[in-house]
């Protein structure tokens, strides 16, 4: 019982991640009906990024840890976004209108360069950093087990609530929110209405790249080591979330990653750790068959 | 006269719209059936259900076959009932094999035919006598449609370079080259010039008189429907309000005001000769 | 869909400096966090290193890069415009010039292939290269049958290699089957895997396509790194016996009762047998692989491939049972995958999981989109650019991936449909040179 209860808050964690990444992908896949193959890239770099950051503030002797997460986001976020529109900017804009593969292959090839630039400037080596946050409270002490939420797992599921109040009232409430939601009905009208669909793209890809710079940090602040394949298997993972949510639905998104993350922690704990990602592969493909529109997405009714 | 398809309490509902409700429709053999109604009265979603796009609700599809009897259109799968039920229909947004000529077009549309005398490919990759006969018989029957859809001359160009008009002609002839018992064209007269959709009547009207095919066919263009149609159904929010021979129609009270609103100003139907 | 096309407008000197301006500026923010500054490990803990003057290069490059690729490009467009004017040739002509090049191209290729371990007979690095061209081809006709030809975009193309190879290892290091018993064997159980994949995925569509085929190709991957017992796990499996050719070994000394390749016709032995066999072999499969699936494409199976990567819906209306045509591609795919991964695995002698990871899948889908999708000669020509363009810079070993995405990219962006968009019809009611010549006779 609390061998599970301790699962259940890893689960949650693991899930918090993939659920930021996951959004990326549903928004773009929403807006410009394509899976952002280089998504999981751009949380990687910003992970990069992030242990940059720290290990700066470590040399500047900054000891003061709110400080020093507020500084390594805003960096993140920053220098990861503008990843993110260069990324649209360089591969996707220039095909949009040709083929529905050309794109995709873009993608891969973005993917691959993004990896391989990361690994030529920064080495190919795992990254470890010294913990950020240490320590957590023990939230029961059972007889031989204590069940404990650390801190850093804390301060990721308390972002990820913020975050996604604060991203649902921006697609809900603001102008730009609404004007992507336009834009991902219908491209043409919402740009025959006056708005301006490129910018909206961009602004897409770079909110969809904030999100995963914040997921990027938060896997250093929680794992301390970074490599330049991470990006890959998250990246599947998070679409894997996305989709189990339903593709274009962002509470989707959210609840499709908590899943992805709680399978994953107790089938790692009570079943095989090995084949922990075949078992979000498995899940993947299940629910693409049984139900295509995800939990909570509408529906496709087949156009004829 | 005797009834090709009979149509009976079809009802089709999406969640809590009913696209079709209750509705109950005879097409006869070998003349044409016009089907009218506003936009979104459930032509489309007749036709998807006809074949097998859609599964019906509730209701039934049946089809007098002439050689395999009575077949259940509502149980077959999309493909079965034009290979099976050779029931085939047109699009009305064009579906054609874009990259493909339109000689290409055609052959595809005889598939089972050439799947089967080339063994599973088999015979087709050893190039035995058999594959290569069947084979020159679905040229020839593909270029004797192209002839009498004077495409001939286009036979070689990609199918999706071509004008929108020839595109909907080639999707005709493609649909011909399954050798259809009932034939279902939806809105084939759209973005055509008055010369192309007189050329169209032409058509119909040969293929219904001279060669005795049954035709079903949605347009909005009154011209076409008017002038060639036997028989018209009348559809509103998925009912059918009216049916009968043309002149009977256009004086219909529910279909002028279906048309032309609740106004009681009684007139005739844009672009029918009185 | 038509696109509106705007009248040509050349830019102001001053219009191009900002423009680059701006590309340098974006480069600056891009290259602070990765270039401009690193972490390196000093004593067990790392610092930061910064590489100001690399990232000032980078900068630099960006800037003149950018005022030459605009400057390039105009040059082009105004010179395709003038050609565009002056040309008065017709699409006929167009497709007939485009399959004679594409004709001659292919001889050319078979030619120079046939020929190349005469020339290079005591290079084994060539005629190596030349082998993974030949596979990289092979993989990228199978693969065409299922992407190019059929449109369903497979991400997991990998498995089937993957396939082909395990089934060929322990057929014959468990079983002691030659090379020759288990190719067909293995080439039936990928076209197995091809089915089992395919049946369960029929009604996805494109995208979602994608990522499950990918996800197949990794569970097959984990499968193979943990299931110890059957794979060797991590470690993989050694010493495959080679093909030989027809009984004879290539081998310094024949076993017992045996003879070996270079004793049976008196010569000398040479490591480079094996290897121009091994060449000769893979070039034999691959130009059946060709014929098999350029008859296959014009028969009503591929047709039907090509009319549901056209409309899946038409498709249906015309009868055509769209499950088979999905499975008969997968299978066929996968059958072609799998004979491939048998000679992979013969001409290794040793395999692991390490060798059939998604960047595998990535290249051999690049391949097809490439060279243009459907295009056999466009494999050909994107096989060898993606394999030699790499190795041009072999000195740079490192750069070798990094190259390998920016040309998907840029090829891409440059002629979305591939390098050989041009699609030969199956078949013609009128052969091209009568056309022509009827045409010449009534000017």
């Amino acid at each position: 019982m609390a061998y599970a209860l301790q699962q259940l808050i890893n689960g949650l964690t693991l899930g918090a991640m993939y659920g930021l990444i996951a959004i990326g992908y549903t928004m773009v896949y929403g807006i410009i009906g394509m899976i952002n193959f280089a998504h999981g890239d751009i949380f990687m770099v910003s992970a990069f990024i992030a242990i940059t950051a720290f290990t700066l503030l470590a040399a500047a002797d900054v000891t003061s840890i709110p400080l020093a997460l507020t500084f390594v986001l805003v960096v993140a976020i920053f220098f990861t976004s503008a990843y993110g529109w260069a990324v649209e900017r360089t591969a996707y804009r220039p095909l949009r209108g040709s083929t529905r593969l050309a794109p995709l292959i873009s993608a891969i090839g973005m993917s691959i360069f993004l990896q391989n630039a990361v690994q030529l400037t920064q080495g190919a080596r795992v990254k470890p950093i010294p913990p950020v946050l240490e320590g957590g409270v023990v939230l029961w002490d059972a007889p031989g087990f204590a069940v404990q939420i650390g801190w850093s797992q804390l301060l990721i599921i308390v972002t990820t609530v913020v975050l996604m109040i604060a991203f649902t009232w921006m697609i809900t409430q603001t102008p730009f929110g609404r004007q992507q939601r336009a834009c991902e009905q219908d491209r043409t009208m919402a740009g025959l209405l006056g708005v301006n669909v490129d910018r909206t793209i961009s602004l897409t890809f770079m909110l969809g790249a904030a999100l995963a710079a914040v997921a990027g940090v938060m896997v250093t602040v929680y794992y301390g080591v970074v490599d330049f394949f991470i990006g890959f298997l998250a990246g599947i993972k998070a679409f894997t979330a996305a989709v189990l949510g339903g593709i274009g639905s962002l509470p989707g998104a959210m609840l499709g990653g908590l899943l992805i993350g709680l399978i994953e922690a107790f089938w790692a704990a009570y079943l095989w750790a090995e084949y922990k990602d075949v078992a979000t592969f498995s899940i993947l493909c299940l629910v693409l068959m049984l139900r295509p529109s995800g939990l909570l997405g509408r529906p496709e009714v087949e156009k004829v | 006269m005797t009834t090709l398809l009979s149509v009976r309490n079809l009802t089709m509902r999406f969640g809590g719209l009913t696209a079709i409700d209750d509705l109950s429709l005879e097409v006869p053999a070998g003349r044409i059936t016009g089907i009218i109604g506003p936009n979104g009265a459930g032509k489309t979603t007749l036709f998807n259900c006809l074949t097998g796009f859609y599964k019906p609700t509730f209701g039934t599809l049946r089809l007098a076959h002439p050689r395999r009897g009575e077949i259940r259109l509502e149980a077959l799968a999309s493909h079965r009932v034009a290979r099976d039920a050779q029931v085939v229909r047109t699009f009305q947004n064009i579906r054609l094999f874009p990259k493909m000529t339109v000689l290409e077009n055609l052959i595809v549309a005889q598939h089972n035919v050439l799947q089967r005398a080339s063994r599973f490919s088999l015979a087709g990759l050893l190039g035995l006598p058999g594959y290569r006969r069947a084979e020159r018989h679905a040229i020839e029957r593909a270029a004797m449609w192209l002839e009498r859809l004077k495409l001939e001359a286009l036979a070689d160009h990609a199918a999706g370079d071509l004008p929108y008009g020839i595109q909907r002609r080639i999707e005709i002839a493609r649909a011909l080259c399954v050798e259809p018992v009932l034939l279902c064209l939806d809105e084939p007269a759209a973005g055509l010039n008055p010369r192309e959709s007189a050329e169209l009547n032409e058509l119909l009207l040969y293929l219904c008189r001279e060669l005795g095919m049954t035709i079903l066919l949605i347009e909005h263009d009154m011209s076409v429907v008017m002038n060639v149609s036997d028989h018209i159904g009348v559809i509103n929010y998925g009912r059918k309000i009216a049916e009968g021979p043309p002149d009977k129609v256009k004086h219909d009270p529910h279909v002028i005001k279906a048309y032309l609103g609740e106004d009681d100003e009684v007139g005739e139907i844009e672009g029918v000769a009185p | 869909m038509s696109a509106i096309v705007f009248a040509h407008h050349s830019m102001t000197p001053a219009e191009r400096l900002r423009d680059a301006g701006w590309v340098a500026f974006v480069g600056l923010v891009l290259g602070i966090p990765l270039i401009g500054l690193t972490t390196v490990d000093v004593g067990g803990r790392l610092a930061v290193d910064t590489r100001f003057g690399l990232l000032a290069v980078f900068v630099a490059a960006a800037f003149s890069g950018r005022l030459a690729l605009r400057w390039a490009l105009d040059r082009l467009r105004t010179r395709k415009l003038a050609r565009d004017r002056t040309s008065t040739a017709t699409a006929a002509d167009r497709a007939r010039g485009a399959q004679r090049a594409v004709n001659l191209l292919g001889w050319i290729a078979l030619g120079a292939a046939v020929a190349l371990p005469i020339f290079y007979s005591d290079n084994r690095y060539v005629v190596d290269t030349a082998t993974t061209v030949l596979i990289y081809v092979m993989l990228g006709w199978g693969l065409n049958v299922v992407v190019g030809l059929a449109g369903l975009l497979d991400l997991g193309y990998v498995a089937f290699y993957a396939v082909g190879a395990y089934a060929y290892a322990l057929l014959s290091t468990q079983f002691g089957w030659s090379f020759w018993e288990a190719l067909p064997v293995a080439g039936a159980i990928a076209a197995g895997f091809g089915i089992l994949l395919g049946y369960p995925i029929l009604r996805l569509r494109g995208d979602y396509l994608a990522i499950v085929t990918l996800g197949f190709g990794e569970i097959i991957r984990v499968i193979l790194v943990n299931w110890t017992e059957l794979s060797g796990g991590p470690n993989g499996i050694g010493s495959i016996p080679r093909p030989s050719f027809f009984g004879l070994e290539f081998a310094r000394r024949a076993p017992e009762g045996e003879q070996t390749f270079a004793g049976f016709f008196g010569l000398e032995f040479s490591a480079m047998h094996r290897i121009i066999f091994l060449y000769y072999l893979i070039l034999v499969l691959a130009l059946l692989t060709h014929v098999f699936v350029s008859r296959l494409r014009k028969l009503p199976v591929g047709r039907a491939w090509e009319a549901l990567r056209e409309d899946e819906i038409a498709c249906k209306a015309m009868g055509m049972n769209t499950t088979h045509i999905k499975l008969s591609a997968f299978a066929i795919g996968a059958m072609l995958g799998g004979f491939a991964g048998v000679f992979f695995a013969a001409r290794q002698g040793f395999i692991s999981p390490e060798s059939f990871t998604f960047t595998e899948s990535a290249i051999i889908l690049a391949i097809v989109v490439l060279g243009g999708m459907g295009s056999q000669m466009g494999v050909v020509l994107a096989a060898t650019l993606l394999v030699l363009i790499p190795e041009f810079g072999r000195n740079f070993a490192e750069y070798r991936m990094l190259l390998f995405g920016m040309a998907m990219v840029l090829i891409m962006v440059w002629k979305p449909g591939g390098l050989l968009a041009h699609r030969e019809p199956t078949l013609r009611l009128k052969p091209l040179d009568t056309a022509a010549r009827g045409r010449e006779g009534a000017r």
